[in-house]
């Protein structure tokens, strides 16, 4: 398109009075906004800060934070060590070691003898959720994740169910079973050891 | 001796106390900003955070002192100090309360709440200073061998250099009215003719404002540091506490100018229908000392909350402003204002 084409719409600024171009009436304006958020903010509830210690976020209902490995009915992992969850991890955080389940587990072939999820490599982007065929790895609402060091944030199935111990009242697995209280009477299950950052949580 | 010994106590008094509110201000600055922010702002360290200033001196003493090994260090160690005394000095001529033979007695004569009391070249002494401050800040800027500490420094030479000229013509206008430069002699004045500066002076005040901002090198005057450009400006090799009086300076600069504009513009100790240069006795020392306290720290408080208001100057624009806006406004100013003198004196 040539500059001089009739089609094209020229805009021309807006021509500013004296008084405009002295901006003092833009200056008072900022002014006034700035100073009603100073005022709101220091007397009223303009403030927007949450106070993090002793006031704690709530997230979202479909927030991603830590993992966590469901049980069923009889308090027995979930997990059929498929895979799926494994293979969709993009970052490949997931490691799982599959057994044939025992003979008295007639609902299953396989069962996760090790289930290991490393939360430092972890981008929390929910696929393996989304490709567990039988809701047995879902993300908790957990955000405060901290730790030592490298190994403590390895998470092994041990801690993985101690999550889900914690987490399942306050959040119901999303198919909507909940396993029945004093349930870990198998020798898989040990005592939940999820290092300072569970602890926490149960103190709270 | 009792004389000198008056003097010593008056210079420490003042020196502490503004030190000390430098480091509050500081926390007000923060705190201040935190609102405009819609934040809570630093509450951690003691009551509502009134510790955070303490805390805040102790980290600046403790942080590493690095000296980058390319620098010029004798320049570059003596920039700071430069910076702290050009501002500090600032204050002897500043009149901090009533001064005059009515001051509260104490011992053989009035108290006079000044440092160096009657002197007549006030202001001039005030601008003389000021246009020190400029070395601080350029000889770090050239001792720190280091392209933006440079920018920043020369920044800071060119625009100091172009606001003195419109600061000391917007006052003229103020001087001739009282017909004396002693400061004073022209809170006195506002005092007697029952007026504030700002009232007959309007145009000065706003001249003499913008360029308080731009000599303090305050937003949106704070070209010589632009984060964002200069990465910290003439600062940028400073660590620990030599950056720490390069902050204390920068305060201590905002002090002497909002008392300045106070004692010039909004009357001083001044206050309506309550005060004149005549009531002796400590009550009345008292009310003056802190109404004109209390207008400085709201004049403070502006200027932060200016500073939230406003983004920086355009570099040519802010020479522009200056040589092409302030610099005839304020030519104008005199001339108008001297002719008016002229007709009604006769």
């Amino acid at each position: 398109m040539r500059s001089d084409d009739p089609s094209l719409k020229r805009l021309k600024p807006p021509k500013l009075t004296l008084f405009e171009q002295s901006y003092l009436p833009q200056i008072l304006g900022g002014l006034f906004v700035t100073g009603r958020h100073i005022v709101n903010a220091a007397v009223g509830t303009g403030s927007l800060t949450m106070e993090y210690p002793e006031v704690q976020h709530q997230p979202s209902a479909n927030y991603r934070g830590v993992h966590r490995l469901n049980k069923d009915e009889q308090g027995r992992v979930k997990c059929v060590a498929c895979m799926l969850c494994a293979t969709a991890c993009p970052v490949h955080c997931i490691d799982i070691v599959g057994a044939t389940a025992p003979e008295s587990w007639t609902d299953r072939e396989k069962y996760c003898q090790s289930f290991v999820i490393d939360e430092l490599r972890c981008i929390y982007c929910g696929m393996c959720e989304e490709a567990c065929p039988v809701d047995a790895i879902e993300l908790t609402s957990f955000y405060d994740l901290t730790g030592l060091s490298r190994e403590e944030m390895i998470f092994d199935k041990t801690k993985l169910l101690s999550v889900y111990d914690l987490t399942k009242t306050a959040e119901p697995m999303k198919s909507g079973i909940v396993a029945p209280e004093s349930s870990h009477t198998n020798e898989l299950y040990t005592t939940p050891t999820m290092g300072p950052v569970i602890e926490r949580q149960q103190l709270v | 001796m009792l004389e000198i010994l008056g003097l010593l106590i008056k210079i420490s008094l003042v020196v502490g106390i503004t030190q000390g509110a430098v480091a509050y201000l500081i926390l007000v600055e923060r705190k201040i900003a935190a609102f405009a922010q819609d934040r809570i702002g630093p509450n951690r360290v003691g009551p509502l955070g009134l510790l955070q200033p303490i805390v805040d001196g102790v980290k600046m003493f403790l942080k590493e002192d690095v000296t980058p090994g390319y620098v010029n260090k004798p320049i570059f160690i003596l920039a700071p100090f430069l910076t702290i005394v050009t501002a500090m000095i600032g204050f002897a001529v500043v009149p901090f309360g009533p001064v005059g033979p009515n001051g509260p007695v104490l011992m053989d004569g009035p108290i006079q709440f000044q440092i160096a009391p009657g002197i007549d070249i006030g202001i001039l002494y005030i601008f003389a200073v000021g246009s020190l401050a400029v070395y601080g800040i350029i000889l770090a800027g050239y001792a720190s061998n280091n392209k933006y500490s440079f920018l920043g420094g020369l920044r800071s030479s060119a625009q100091l250099i172009s606001y003195e000229i419109p600061m000391g013509m917007s006052i003229l206008g103020m001087v001739l009215l009282v017909g004396s430069l002693d400061l004073n002699a022209i809170v006195e004045w506002q005092d007697k003719h029952h007026v504030w500066g700002i009232v007959v002076q309007p145009l000065g005040f706003f001249i003499f404002l913008i360029c308080a901002f731009a000599e303090t090198n305050r937003l949106p005057f704070d070209l010589p540091e632009s984060e964002q450009e200069l990465v910290g400006g003439f600062h940028t090799e400073y660590s620990s506490m030599k950056f720490g009086m390069f902050f204390l300076g920068e305060y201590l600069h905002v002090i002497t100018v909002s008392y300045l504009v106070v004692i010039l513009f909004l009357g001083g100790w001044d206050v309506p229908f309550l005060t004149d240069s005549s009531q002796t006795g400590w009550l009345f020392a008292l009310i003056k000392i802190s109404a004109l306290l209390g207008k400085v720290l709201l004049m403070i408080v502006f200027v932060m909350w200016i500073r939230w208001t406003l983004p920086r100057f355009r570099y040519d624009r802010l020479m522009e402003l200056a040589w092409k806006r302030m610099i005839p406004l304020a030519i104008a100013n005199m001339v108008v204002t001297a002719t008016v003198l002229q007709l009604v004196r006769g």
